[in-house]
């Protein structure tokens, strides 16, 4: 394996333009910012409507140096494979073609043509940059919201659902590559998906990506948020390399150590302020159970 | 060369010949005779293309949206349900200006569910901003899809080439397939005004303000109001680039004459009945009926449907005292598409004949020539607007 990159070793290209458009403190201009270091300029990237949308700018003006192509919600990665399918023929096979969206855009409307994609086996990186919710319209609960978040669509007593586990739907597709990362560990994001660029067929990567108006939080704790959600075990880094599961960077460190309480990032973010005594108690005992798995 | 083959194989010729080079489709009947040919085509070799086996027409379209983003041509096709499926994506690839070509097998749209022909789903996309012209026979069906190719690459705009299920698509007739040396004569390879490149990025679709906006080298750039208004300029346009393609078709393949109505026995005619599709074909027998009845009756097909030809129509129409509109889709709760087309193209004229409007045919109700004939020959005999709703033929109430 390659030595691990550190912000010595980090590109200094930039691929991202400076005056984009997202929110100050938004995970995912971290991410977006990084991850486009790690794909390089042989990119083609597919967005459906999402935060990215508005971030790379509005027409004719684009924050993001790389060619992209914006799709319907629910094509992203159909998107990808149409342009994989043209640069077979153009003789272009060279470049990296990635399709990069929200949860909803990834868990929800767009999981239909991600299957089939993968079900496929087309040669591409799908990125989903997971804040938790449907942040471009204004907070709405998605699938990937974990339970008990109050949202504008779970209000008063928060969701009653639990997060559906999208890289765990992604590892029953067999594909060769499944990775998650956090805005909170950039780095090891960029050596994941330079990772993922070595590898044949379809590659998912999934991002937690703290969202400061959406989940309640003042915009200088991006990064302790997301670090936070990996401390208390609640979000884990790991990687599924051709079926072999392991985790790692922060979340491998946390192994036969003692966890934050999940009680510790729940009081960071007023989206969890309808969580009571009782229920914090059943997630810690949720999370304290995968842990023994994982220590098993 | 000449074979007997099924519609469905007529248009899978043209594709190949075309030499469409991403097919993305999902199964429907009777659209699915047509899939399985490409597919059998591109496995074989025959055919030097990338076949998707999609997991939906949603998906269908998307891989020709973003593959003729990327630069290749591309086809798809599918019918009612699955071009409903398609919905938002038949519109975003005229918004986008991509030039794919898809071919509707025309079937009517559940629910109830039916399997068999009528023109709800291809009418019900009329004002996507696409393209649509309807076929009569196997012919039209494999010369449409070639100069689709040409039609839709020549103003960036995408083609549909609309055909009847089962009547056309599953019936067997001989046809000429074309010598593909001259087909790659009057289709040369696509070449795009812009293909997705690293080396020149371009954000494309992004989101577009209300107004117009200046780059940042201060040059105004369009809003989406001008994009939208170009689209339909370069529709309008595309009528006249539409009979140039018809003729230099004709002057290579020896076809055509008729880009945008098909006129049968109209020069004469007091009473011109107006349809699309394979129905035309069959009310030509109706007219040479009535005509031995001594009435002069006449025919015209609608070959191009949007943009819709309203000269080409008032210079066929505009003469007769009386036209009727038969249809197979029907704007519900007013009356047929077509009708309020016709009507509107016939506003203009000095003298303006009487239009009628029969609804059949739906969900595949068969069309027996002897009701046409009775209600070709009642509006034959009469003399202005006896009702103003549409009336139903083979209706069993």
């Amino acid at each position: 394996m390659s030595a691990k990159t550190t912000i010595l070793t980090l590109p200094e290209e930039e691929l991202v333009h400076p005056g984009h458009r997202a929110c100050a403190g938004c995970g995912l201009s971290i991410l977006y910012r990084f991850g486009l270091k790690a794909l390089g300029r042989d990119t083609i990237l597919v967005v459906p409507p999402s935060c990215l949308t508005v971030l790379q700018g509005l027409y004719p003006i684009a924050a993001t140096q790389l060619p992209c192509l914006n799709v319907t919600f629910a094509s992203t990665a159909a998107a990808a494979t149409g342009i994989i399918a043209a640069l077979k023929v153009r003789g272009k096979e060279d470049i990296t073609v990635a399709a990069w969206a929200g949860d909803g855009g990834t868990s929800d409307i767009g999981i239909q043509a991600l299957s089939g994609a993968c079900e496929r086996g087309d040669n591409f990186i799908f990125i989903c940059y997971d804040n938790e919710a449907y942040m471009n319209t204004g907070v709405q609960r998605s699938g990937t919201t974990p339970q008990g978040v109050i949202t504008t669509t779970t209000p008063i007593h928060g969701k009653p659902q639990q997060k559906k586990d999208m890289p765990a739907i992604m590892a029953a597709h067999t594909i060769s590559y499944v990775a998650t990362g956090s805005a909170a560990y950039p780095l090891d994001v960029y050596d994941k998906i330079k990772k993922a660029k070595t590898i044949e067929g379809p590659k998912y990567i999934h991002l937690h990506t703290p969202c400061p108006p959406g989940w309640g939080f003042d915009t200088r704790y991006t990064v302790k948020v997301g670090r936070l959600a990996v401390e208390t075990g609640l979000f884990d880094l790991y990687e599924i390399e051709h079926g072999v599961f392991r985790l790692t960077g922060a979340s491998k460190k946390l192994l036969g150590k003692e966890r934050k309480p999940v009680a510790a990032y729940f009081e960071t973010q007023t989206r969890f302020r309808a969580l009571t005594r009782a229920r914090i108690s059943a997630i810690q005992r949720q999370v304290d159970e995968k842990w023994a798995g994982y220590e098993a | 060369m000449h074979i007997i083959e099924s519609g469905n194989v007529a248009a899978a010729y043209g594709v190949k010949l075309a030499r469409a080079q991403v097919i993305a489709a999902y199964p429907i009947t009777p659209q699915t005779p047509l899939t399985e040919k490409l597919s059998e085509f591109v496995e074989a070799g025959e055919m030097q293309a990338e076949y998707i086996p999609v997991e939906s027409e949603h998906s269908a379209l998307a891989v020709c949206i973003a593959a003729s983003s990327a630069g290749a041509r591309t086809f798809t096709a599918t019918s009612a349900n699955g071009l409903l499926y398609m919905n938002e994506q038949v519109h975003w690839a005229a918004g986008a200006r991509l030039p794919i070509v898809m071919c509707v097998v025309n079937r009517g749209i559940g629910a109830p569910w039916t399997i068999w022909n009528d023109h709800q789903d291809s009418i019900s996309q009329r004002d996507a901003g696409w393209i649509q012209v309807y076929a009569c026979d196997h012919q039209q069906i494999i010369d449409m899809v070639i100069q689709a190719f040409l039609l839709a690459e020549t103003v960036s705009i995408p083609v549909m080439v609309c055909y009847d299920g089962y009547l056309l698509s599953h019936t067997y007739m001989p046809f000429d397939v074309p010598e593909a040396a001259a087909v790659d004569r009057f289709l040369p390879p696509f070449k795009p005004v812009y293909a997705l490149d690293p080396r020149q990025p371009a954000n494309l679709n992004t989101v577009t303000l209300p107004d117009i906006r200046p780059d940042i080298r201060g040059d105004l750039a369009p809003g989406y109001m001008e994009i939208r208004h170009n689209l339909h300029v370069d529709l309008r346009q595309a009528i006249e680039i539409v009979a140039e393609i018809d003729e230099r078709f004709k002057d290579t393949f020896g076809r055509g004459g008729c880009p945008h109505v098909e006129p049968y026995c109209c020069d004469d005619a007091d009473v011109i009945a107006v349809c699309l599709g394979s129905l035309s074909y069959q009310l030509r027998d109706v007219v040479d009926m009535l005509r031995q009845e001594g009435f002069k009756a006449g025919v015209c097909g609608i070959r191009l449907y949007r943009p819709f030809p309203d000269e080409a129509v008032r210079d066929t129409l505009a003469k007769a005292k009386g036209i009727v509109v038969f249809e197979k889709a029907l704007s519900y709760g007013n009356e047929g598409a077509l009708y309020g087309d016709i009507k509107s193209a016939l506003y203009r004229c000095d003298c303006r004949p009487f239009v009628r409007n029969y609804i059949l045919g739906l969900g595949g109700r068969d069309i027996r020539t002897a009701d046409l004939l009775a209600a070709f020959r009642a509006s034959c005999t009469a003399t202005g607007y006896e009702t103003d709703v549409p009336e139903w033929i083979g209706l069993k109430l």
